[in-house]
């Protein structure tokens, strides 16, 4: 290997974080209460998005408990089964992946693995945690509301979202909804702003930006990604509250509200909708891109196998990145747009596909005469790999106008969704628990339980979402209370919807045995040591594990190399560490 | 939702220098060693990119606001609002507030404290002169009866310079403590930032008002009517 001189790369960022500038905190309460530590915060937006994880499971089987078997539970009417949809819905896209992805392991691992003692702006942390807190109990204090939650769907659609025939829309629901989007989306844009300039600024000496993890490149383009797309949201949310607090008509057009005509009039339901989904796409992948990222590591660490194509990597998510702003109205082709729009709006989406697929391709291709250890880890990002690209497909189908149109109020949207948006991402949280535990705690996580959940969640996963596909092409349309009696839906359909049901609660049962791992393994599990899976990463490099505050002791690391030596021909160990400087590594020749 | 699209497509050829000077297409697998001792430009503060960062959040937002404007005033129900004339001396206050921000900035980094204060303490009287100014301009109109619920023009009317006001409070809360601090202390580093970063928000939030001012006016809806007639 030579030494390149890095002539094209510019200035190389600060040697370290000045002591003066690092917060220090003085008492228990600052400690771990209202810590500006971003390891702390991390621990507290994960724990929080996990609780919220929890509700978000229990209304999804009271919504199967419904579908699978309908009229027996007396206490889901109407009105109930809509609230648990959209609160589930809302719940687990904004308040449990965004927040766990970004907030979570964006918090952890960022300046970990850029080599930074912490965020560059600490207080704000602090602050973007808090905000985060209050915007999830203004969303369940929406449970204790009279009338309950909004029922509006997810999607929050006006004029429904606003009037009295859905629930909680002329009571709190819909009002606390909102307040809750704008207070999450505040709280944020303060996190979000740290995870960015941290890896603009802080970075130890050598990271390039070209060395960093995958996992830093993904949180960081999503982070940005999301400062971008949230204030869509934003505005959609703000101007909806004045519909329905205020009387203004932005999303209101002239209508009848149990036939009386309101005083409104003129205003545009599809701009709602367009304002929705500017956030509602890149959405999609200000989730994914973190679990792309992610999964990448962990493929390379536990195949011992440097990424193939690591540039290309970098690239295809920068090209996703930009790409999931120009394709929102894929989501409404249904809603009668200009056949031009449509046109062009599939081709958007379909040219995703391209840079999606460069990194499949290139995770299998990094498997490809890999050490593969099959880890608890491995086997979640095994099982993403096969059910992203699952969901993916399935997505093929549904860019397409024509396609698109008779599948889209069936199930076979349901089931696209959540394979790719639902359990794709939540395997990625489970491997990277399972993978980063270690370093949180000192305690690697029980290995027979995480295979026992490993297996059921994911064979479950199964069983409950493909299921769905067939549905779908059937015609059963989602969205409903109750199927009925329809010509097209032969009685099977119920009888798999029972099934869906049964497997549906035996896989939230057993997220119940993650919990009990989580908490028993902080006392009992295997002491880890610092480097448990021999990973090159700066984060398994601290000189203490867990890291203490400020993460590094005295001196910043100084990186030599990429983030991927594994199984460097002629290198001592299968492995060098980032911060391994030229001279241990001379035995080495080239990993190329 | 053409604004959002173009304020996008000027952040995307930023984006993509930055990456490039940064190296993206470099080849990281075979460089080894550290890099230093380069020259390279100066390397700007952590909060000075940080607001550069905020920057661009707000911008989506108002151009977000402003697509939505764009969609809805195309609904036959739309009525434009006649602006009050105080929106104009508003807007010189405005104007005035960012000139003498500019020059407390250019004072701060001669090491003139006099003028530095003065400097901040205009900033500070013209920017709560703007603030009460658009509070008159509420008062105008719904006392000539363009209620907010009237009409969504009216609305729109509100929200907008409803929302940029709530960003130059914002910004006038963080002059406060500026100003505060200019007062009680020397003039260190910290401070010279601090003004620096107040006078970049300040611009910024001018060029987003005359931005707002000029649709609600009407005259960027004739601009790109002009402009589409030269292409057509």
């Amino acid at each position: 290997m030579v030494d390149v001189p890095l002539g094209s790369i510019g200035a190389a960022p600060a040697a370290a974080v000045d002591d003066v500038e690092l917060y220090h905190p003085h008492s228990w309460l600052t400690k771990y209460v209202f810590s500006q530590d971003a390891k702390i915060i991390a621990i507290q937006y994960s724990l929080t998005a996990l609780s919220v994880g929890l509700i978000a499971l229990v209304l999804s089987w009271l919504m199967r408990l419904q579908l699978g078997f309908p009229g027996v539970f007396s206490f889901i009417d109407a009105n109930a089964y809509y609230q648990f949809i959209t609160m589930h819905g809302m719940m687990m896209v904004v308040y449990v992946l965004t927040a766990l992805f970004l907030g979570g392991f964006g918090n952890y691992l960022i300046p970990l693995m850029v080599g930074a003692r912490d965020m560059v702006f600490p207080y704000v942390n602090m602050l973007s945690f808090w905000i985060y807190l209050l915007a999830v109990l203004i969303l369940v204090a929406s449970f204790f509301t009279p009338g309950g939650p909004t029922g509006a769907g997810w999607t929050l659609y006006p004029p429904q979202a606003i009037m009295s025939g859905t629930p909680g829309g002329q009571d709190w629901g819909i009002i606390l909804m909102l307040v809750s989007l704008m207070v999450f989306i505040i709280g944020f844009t303060m996190g979000g702003l740290n995870y960015v300039v941290t890896v603009l600024q802080a970075r130890a000496r050598g990271m390039t930006l070209m060395r960093m993890p995958l996992t830093v490149w993904g949180i960081f383009t999503a982070s940005f990604m999301a400062l971008l797309a949230f204030p869509a949201l934003f505005v959609g949310a703000v101007m909806m509250l004045f519909d329905r607090a205020l009387g203004t008509s932005f999303f209101m057009p002239a209508i009848a509200e149990m036939g009386q005509p309101l005083e409104r009039s003129g205003g545009s339901p599809l701009l709602f909708q367009h304002l929705f989904w500017f956030f509602g796409h890149p959405e999609v992948y200000i989730v994914a891109l973190p679990a792309f990222g992610i999964v990448s590591d962990l493929i390379s660490t536990h195949a011992r196998r440097n990424i193939f194509g690591y540039r290309m990597m970098v690239w295809a998510l920068l090209a996703i990145g930009a790409l999931s702003f120009v394709v929102w109205a894929h989501h409404m082709y249904v809603s009668g747009m200009n056949p031009y729009f449509g046109f062009f709006f599939a081709t958007t989406t379909l040219i995703i596909a391209i840079p999606t697929a460069i990194k499949v391709y290139n995770w299998v291709l990094t498997l490809w005469r890999g050490d593969i250890h099959l880890t608890v880890p491995m086997l979640f990002a095994l099982a993403f790999i096969v059910t992203f690209l699952n969901g993916g497909l399935t997505g093929l189908f549904l860019g397409n106008v024509v396609v698109d149109v008779p599948l889209s109020d069936t199930m076979f949207v349901v089931a696209h969704f959540h394979m790719v948006m639902g359990v794709a991402p939540i395997l990625v949280i489970f491997g990277a628990i399972y993978h980063w535990y270690p370093k949180v705690t000192g305690r690697m996580l029980n290995d027979a339980l995480g295979k026992l959940h490993f297996w059921i969640t994911f064979l479950g996963a199964y069983a409950i979402f493909f299921p769905m596909h067939y549905l779908g092409l059937m015609g059963v349309p989602r969205r409903y209370y109750e199927i009925g009696e329809m010509s097209f839906v032969p009685p099977s359909a119920h009888m798999l919807n029972a099934f869906i049901t049964i497997v549906a609660l035996i896989v939230g049962a057993i997220q119940l045995v993650f919990v009990f791992n989580l908490f028993w393994s902080l006392r009992h599990g295997r002491p880890s040591g610092g480097n448990p899976w021999r990973a090159t990463t700066l984060e398994w490099q601290t000189p203490e594990t867990p890291p203490p505050h400020g993460n590094w002791g005295r001196e910043l690391p100084v990186v030599h190399r990429w983030a991927y030596d594994y199984s460097v021909p002629g290198a001592a160990e299968d492995f060098l560490p980032q911060n391994q400087p030229n001279a241990q590594a001379r035995q080495g020749t080239s990993n190329e | 939702m053409s604004s959002i699209l173009l304020f996008l497509s000027a952040l995307l050829p930023i984006g993509m220098w930055w990456l490039l000077r940064q190296g993206v297409m470099s080849k990281p697998w075979l460089e080894q060693g550290v890099v230093e001792g380069l020259p390279g430009p100066p390397p700007t503060s952590a909060a000075k990119v940080g607001l550069g960062v905020f920057l661009a959040v707000i911008g989506s937002l108002f151009a977000l606001f402003i697509s939505a404007y764009a969609v809805r005033m195309q609904m036959p129900d739309w009525r434009d609002v006649p602006l009050p004339n105080i929106l104009w001396l508003n807007s010189g206050m405005l104007l005035l507030s960012s000139i003498a921000l500019q020059g407390a900035r250019n004072a701060a980094r001669d090491g003139d404290a006099m003028a530095l204060k003065i400097g901040l303490l205009a900033a500070g009287v013209t920017a709560l002169a703007f603030v009460s100014g658009q509070l008159l301009a509420w008062r105008q109109l719904t006392g000539n009866g363009y209620l907010l619920t009237s009409n969504s023009a009216n609305a729109f009317f509100y929200v907008l310079t409803g929302i940029h006001g709530l960003h130059v409070l914002g910004g006038l809360a963080v002059l406060g403590r500026t100003t505060a601090a200019a007062w009680r202390g020397r003039l260190s580093e910290r401070l010279k930032l601090s003004v620096e970063l107040c006078a970049i928000y300040w611009h910024f939030l001018l060029v987003v008002w005359l931005i707002l001012l000029s649709i609600l006016a009407g005259w960027a809806g004739s601009f790109v009517e002009i402009c589409r007639q030269l292409l057509t």
